[in-house]
């Protein structure tokens, strides 16, 4: 394909706001200030190897699969549900669906700290109902709770696009040729799916394992994750170098695990097309 | 295009042409770019001071210390009058980003008392005006407390599990525990952070959360018994909810202090300062302590305060109480010895 003018303009945009950037993260995290001059170094990333370091990364990425995971268990039936033929109104659904997006990220994750908190909502009703209130706000269920709450929609969506374009003749013809639900689900439908199920689980990844809002609000402060981690060397300790070499780490990991899905998919699609 | 387009598009742009042109011209004041924290001056005596003087303000606030020192440090934003904490304004004046004052042009500076003027962060006291004060202390709950809150001991008690707010701030919960045990919050030896490192991951399971701004909603709507607040806070805490108490532990604590500076990029001098020692007029100053509920260092200000006021020790502390309260001073690099400490205590 050949390029035109109208490129021009992205080309510019890309090369100034994200190459450069990155550029500069890459170039941050390997050099250090002496009294000379900059100098090279791997100094920061042999830090990061340190055990608290790697445990905070452990638990960034533990965390955030374990909300992928549930993205997913609750979020396929919810696309299919969507895509299927059982609602009239699946247009409201989906309208329905996407309203609370509209609001702004934060105010949906304070909106559970009202709910989660000792005198909450919750708490108050197991009260009246006579039970013992549960210490639910501040704990590593109420970060993946955030999590799940909030990425959800990212899971969703894509399956639920994905589904709604299966094209319905496929299904009769398996069907035709004896399959049961089941295994029309198992050995048509999946397949079919598998491109939205991982855009889903990259969509919901990515900012799980680098969220630092929803740990420090759900979680209030417990829970040091990889994002918290990097905000702190910018904003308080003011180490760039550290930082920059945090970030660059995290985007190795994303991009492994974008690697590691998309081999995955491509070996699938060579299966189901078989 | 056809021609009434054309002339329509054309009176549209001359239109435009003449508002830029006379939106240029109509407000020729010196306009004056202070950075405060959020919500920490009666806004009205801003109108008082544009009216007084004719000069018009920009007013931004800030929320951390470190947010305002990058945004200054980084060169993008063009400010006149800041009010940096005490360890922030070392830092800057290290760094030669503050101006020195001229205090010829701040007159008012005398009704300041002489126990907050020449501190360490500015011993010569040449370019900061102290605005507001306070120290880092226990808010309670007497419903929830019922013996006397002495000691920081007290936060490291089984009794209070899960009860326990600690601030998120690195040098304000190492301080804690330094004091604790009965070290300074500037100490630079590693043995000593150490054992507050130990001390407050043995503390790690009785605290409910480390928290920032959110301390106040969760203090008042009663979701723990004690926690770590800057005096100023526990002064409107206490007036929201009868069930707060503030306490001095014996150990001792921080003492900060917040003042005004002029960063070397100030292109309005002048009129920074005469913002400055408006800020210092008493009547002035006394409408701002009376809003905001922080202490401030003003002579006149403190014959004008609600007695009640003046005599509780949140927000007025007897100086002979305040023995063993250190102000905190910049670490420099010395700082992620600090981070990797905190790092240790909340990723265990």
């Amino acid at each position: 394909m050949k390029r035109n003018w109208l490129s021009y303009p992205y080309l510019l945009w890309m090369l100034l706001f994200i190459f450069l950037p990155l550029l500069l993260v890459l170039f941050y995290s390997i050099t250090v200030r002496t009294e000379e001059g900059i100098s090279f170094t791997m100094e920061h990333f042999r830090r990061f190897l340190e055990p608290i370091y790697l445990r905070v990364l452990f638990r960034s990425v533990k965390l955030a699969l374990i909300s992928t995971l549930l993205c997913l268990l609750l979020g396929y039936p919810m696309a299919m549900i969507l895509a299927g033929n059982h609602f009239k109104q699946k247009n409201i659904m989906v309208f329905l669906f996407v309203v609370p997006m509209w609001m702004n990220f934060l105010l949906r994750t304070y909106a559970w700290m009202t709910l989660l908190e000792k005198t909450g909502l919750i708490n108050t009703f197991l009260s009246w109902l006579g039970l013992s209130p549960l210490n639910l706000l501040y704990t590593e269920e109420a970060v993946i709770l955030g999590m799940v709450y909030n990425f959800l929609p990212f899971m969703v969506l894509p399956i639920y696009s994905v589904l709604s374009k299966i094209d319905k003749n496929l299904i009769e013809a398996a069907e035709d040729l004896g399959a049961d639900g089941f295994t029309v689900f198992r050995k048509v439908i999946i397949p079919l799916s598998l491109p939205g199920v991982i855009s889903g689980i990259t969509m919901v990844f990515m900012p799980a394992v680098t969220t630092f809002v929803i740990s420090r609000l759900l979680g209030g402060g417990q829970f040091t994750l990889i994002g918290n981690l990097i905000e702190q060397q910018f904003l308080l300790v003011g180490d760039w170098s550290f930082g920059s070499a945090i970030s660059m780490v995290m985007m190795a990991v994303i991009l492994l695990s974008i690697g590691v899905m998309s081999k995955y998919e491509k070996e699938n699609e060579g299966g189901g097309l078989l | 295009m056809n021609k009434k387009g054309r002339l329509f598009l054309g009176v549209i742009m001359l239109m435009l042409v003449v508002l830029v042109l006379s939106s240029c011209g109509q407000d020729k004041r010196v306009v004056l770019n202070v950075y405060n924290w959020g919500d920490y001056i009666d806004e009205s005596v801003i109108d008082t001071f544009e009216k007084k003087y004719n000069i018009r303000v920009n007013y931004d606030t800030f929320s951390t210390n470190e947010d305002m020192y990058v945004k200054i440090k980084s060169g993008g934003a063009n400010y006149d009058v800041l009010f940096p904490s005490d360890y922030t304004i070392e830092r800057m004046i290290k760094e030669d980003m503050l101006a020195k004052l001229d205090f010829n042009n701040i007159p008012n500076y005398k009704y300041i008392e002489e126990r907050f003027k020449n501190l360490d962060y500015d011993p010569q006291n040449e370019y900061s005006v102290p605005y507001m004060w306070g120290t880092v202390g226990i808010l309670y709950n007497k419903t929830m407390v019922d013996e006397p809150v002495t000691s920081w001991r007290i936060l490291w008690d089984q009794k209070y599990n899960k009860q326990i707010l600690m601030l998120d701030s690195q040098r304000d919960s190492i301080g804690v525990a330094l004091k604790m045990l009965g070290y300074d919050m500037n100490t630079r030896n590693l043995e000593e952070l150490e054992a507050a490192k130990e001390a407050l991951i043995q503390q790690k399971p009785l605290v409910l959360a480390y928290v920032g701004d959110d301390v106040k909603d969760k203090m008042i709507a009663g979701e723990a018994a004690l926690a770590v607040v800057w005096s100023g806070d526990a002064v409107n805490m206490k007036q929201e909810s009868s069930d707060l108490e503030y306490a001095l532990p014996r150990e001792g604590s921080n003492l900060w202090f917040d003042a005004m500076v002029v960063p070397k990029t100030s292109k309005h001098k002048a009129e920074a300062e005469k913002f400055i020692n408006f800020m210092c007029e008493p009547e002035i100053a006394f409408k701002n302590a009376d809003y905001i509920d922080y202490s401030s260092p003003h002579r006149e200000v403190k014959k004008m305060l609600d007695p009640a006021l003046l005599n509780d020790p949140a927000a007025y502390p007897k100086e002979e109480d305040l023995v063993n309260y250190d102000i905190f001073k910049d670490l420099g690099d010395y700082l992620k010895v600090y981070d990797r400490i905190w790092t240790e205590v909340k990723a265990h």
